[in-house]
């Protein structure tokens, strides 16, 4: 006990002396939050969209308009043929094309199906399907508007009921896309602090030839791993508060759930993503090398584990992967303790598997890390 | 059963303090497929400062290694104060100092906290080894709060000699400890090595410097992981086998050249601004003198000299 208090007095000394350790814990989440949270912000406004009108009705102004008051559409121009439609989606000029053809304001009258085509940039598929729903909407409710029109009291129609759809948004009722990052870039910004900080610095002693020093005292291996594993666990609980502080006065981001529970289970967390990191540095020689090893997993774990996009929509294979990805885990827990308000009761299975995660973890690296070649 | 094993304790105690503190039997390493140490016997006694002299690549920093319990060997059976380097790893961490060759302390804590730090992983307090220390950490009290990275060669290496030394080591392993050091420090820190040898301290050393090998009482001299001869400076240097000649001339490159090519003449070296040579037998200095002035090279000096430990070691290699 006493040879891992000396060791981890030693680590703050360094952590401490390191001129750019203490300020870039304190400015990295500060940057990341409002970066990631403004740029990687899913809620589409100003879609640029063109006018392909073959029919030039007052009915198809009419429902151009209706685009082109939207917040969510901005008009970019109109062309004259398919051909220009396309050259516009090809210089990226617009993402939407909205084709009416000719004959749209007679079969309206006429009371007979009348088509428009949207024409809409599919590279980002994400963008597609929102601005593909978005103009739909739009579309949806000019035709209720003009179901409404002809609907006149003497007609036969009266005795149609229309069943509306209501949505309620829980626990993010403005569908504020920000409540929804912040704590996945909490999620992350725990990791890193953790994790890469760590295991870089293990492999720096390697490099320095410091260990060497140290394998000749009688530290054991276990005291070793401990002098690593604590201050950097202590670091990434601090860069949670931090975080948690910012996300909290920036962006108003909800606690509803017990802070303690959410320590408790980052705790737990940080012991196995530690372990991790061990482990890798433990197989590593040089920086170079625990830096790409680490940055592999991290960039996989961060990208399966559901922070732009849900895991609910990966694919069954990526369920499978997620099962081992200890961020997966976190990243529903934190958003659950945090915007839902789960207790305890709710996750009580996240804990049971981290737990089995973290006792994994540091036998793998206990064993991996040897006093000796 | 309890008697037995007392019995055994301390017999195996008597038996560390007469037996050697270092004990080699026929120890091989290979780094892969090149052979690093091959078959190697080595005995250190109690309160010696024994020397590894060899080229780079030799085997000492190997040795010195599987000494220090930080690499196995491949086979063979290294003892150190009595206890398996292999078995008892744990008692010969407690019990040696070791400096690696190169500079392995904190650079980023300072001169105080890296002592501290060293007293703390042995369990041991500075105040109670001090004396140890005293004469090797003195000069550095003024920079006790520098950081080590800031240190001079010379400061860095009486830093670690003191943290290699805190716990009262009963062996210590210097593996080339002068390497990079200036010629006035170099002195300090062998004159501190006579005055731990003094106090009862068995010194392990490797060093590349020939000058400092004759301040060893015994030496192993090392080339590709074998021994080349052991015994003390004295007794290396009588095992010369010839005559050693001392030349100086005007010109000392076209001198080895000539000296070179003439069978007469059966071993020249460079050594600094001189030649040394011996000769075939039979062959006196009057031949040599010709031989140069006949091509032309004047100031031809040449006397008889005693070997020393860096003439002996040529001899092993040619």
């Amino acid at each position: 006990m006493r040879t891992i208090a000396v060791l981890i007095r030693k680590e703050f000394t360094q952590i401490r002396r390191n001129r750019i350790m203490i300020p870039a814990m304190i400015i990295a989440p500060l940057i990341q939050m409002i970066i990631l949270v403004y740029a990687a912000n899913m809620n589409m406004r100003d879609i640029d969209f063109a006018i392909l009108d073959e029919d030039g009705s007052a009915t198809s102004i009419n429902l151009i308009s209706k685009y082109s008051s939207s917040p969510f559409f901005s008009l970019s121009g109109s062309v004259n043929s398919l051909d220009d439609a396309e050259k516009l989606l090809k210089g990226d000029k617009a993402d939407l094309v909205i084709h009416i053809p000719p004959n749209f304001e007679n079969s309206i009258l006429n009371q007979e199906k009348a088509d428009v085509q949207f024409l809409i940039n599919g590279i980002n598929s994400a963008a597609a399907v929102l601005t593909a729903s978005y103009a739909q909407n739009i579309l949806f409710d000019y035709n209720r508007q003009l179901i409404a029109g002809f609907s006149r009291p003497s007609s036969v129609s009266q005795g149609f009921g229309t069943i509306e759809v209501n949505y309620s948004h829980w626990y993010n009722p403005g569908l504020d896309f920000k409540i929804f990052m912040v704590p996945g870039i909490l999620v992350v910004l725990v990791t890193l602090v953790g994790w890469l900080l760590m295991s870089l610095n293990v492999v720096r002693e390697k490099e320095l030839g410091t260990i060497e020093q140290i394998n000749v005292t009688p530290i054991k291996k276990y005291q070793f791993l401990m002098g690593k594993l604590i201050p950097f666990w202590i670091l990434a609980i601090i860069e949670l508060g931090i975080g948690l502080t910012l996300g909290r006065l920036l962006f108003h981001v909800p606690i509803l759930g017990s802070l303690w529970l959410l320590i408790a289970f980052t705790a737990i967390y940080l012991v196995t993503v530690l372990g991790f990191g061990l482990f890798i540095a433990a197989i590593s020689e040089t920086q170079q090398q625990v830096m790409f090893v680490n940055f592999f997993f991290v960039l996989v774990f961060i990208l399966m584990s559901g922070i732009f996009t849900p895991v609910e929509s990966m694919p069954d294979w990526a369920h499978y992967v997620n099962i081992i990805n200890p961020l997966s885990y976190f990243m529903r827990v934190i958003r659950m303790i945090l915007l839902k308000g789960s207790d305890f009761g709710d996750v009580w299975k996240e804990f049971l598997s981290m737990g089995i995660f973290g006792v994994v973890m540091i036998t793998l690296s206990v064993r991996s890390y040897r006093k000796r070649v | 059963m309890t008697a037995e094993s007392k019995l055994g304790c301390r017999a195996n105690y008597f038996w560390s303090m007469n037996s050697p503190i270092v004990e080699c039997r026929s120890i091989s390493k290979k780094y892969g497929e090149i052979p690093a140490l091959v078959n190697f016997d080595i005995d250190i006694s109690a309160g010696e400062v024994f020397g590894m002299i060899g080229p780079d690549g030799a085997g000492k920093t190997t040795l010195f290694r599987i000494l220090s319990t930080l690499i196995l060997p491949d086979s063979g059976r290294a003892m150190v104060l009595g206890h398996d380097v292999v078995k008892d790893y744990r008692y010969i961490r407690k019990s040696i100092g070791f400096m690696p060759g190169r500079f392995s302390l904190y650079q980023d804590l300072t001169v105080e906290e890296n002592l501290k730090f060293y007293a703390s992983v042995f369990g041991v307090k500075i105040r109670d080894n001090y004396h140890l220390i005293k004469d090797i950490y003195s000069p550095l009290e003024p920079f006790r709060s520098r950081r080590a990275g800031k240190l001079s060669g010379g400061m860095k290496q009486k830093l670690a000699l003191s943290c290699a030394l805190i716990h009262k080591p009963m062996l210590l392993i210097l593996d080339e400890p002068t390497t990079g050091v200036d010629a006035v420090s170099r002195k300090e820190f062998w004159d501190h090595l006579g005055t731990l040898q003094t106090d009862g301290m068995t010194i392990l050393v490797s060093t590349p410097y020939m000058d400092e090998a004759q301040r060893c009482g015994r030496l192993a001299m090392v080339q590709k992981g074998h021994l080349l001869d052991i015994g003390k400076p004295d007794e290396i240097r009588s095992r010369f086998n010839g005559t050693l000649f001392q030349l100086t001339s005007s010109d000392r490159y076209q001198a080895l050249l000539i000296c070179r090519n003439s069978k007469q003449i059966s071993s020249v070296h460079a050594f600094g601004q001189t030649l040394h040579l011996t000769l075939a037998d039979g062959v006196q200095t009057e031949f040599v003198e010709n031989l140069l002035i006949d091509q032309g090279i004047v100031e031809v000096v040449i006397h008889e000299i005693p070997p020393s430990i860096e003439d002996c070691f040529m001899q092993y290699l040619t």
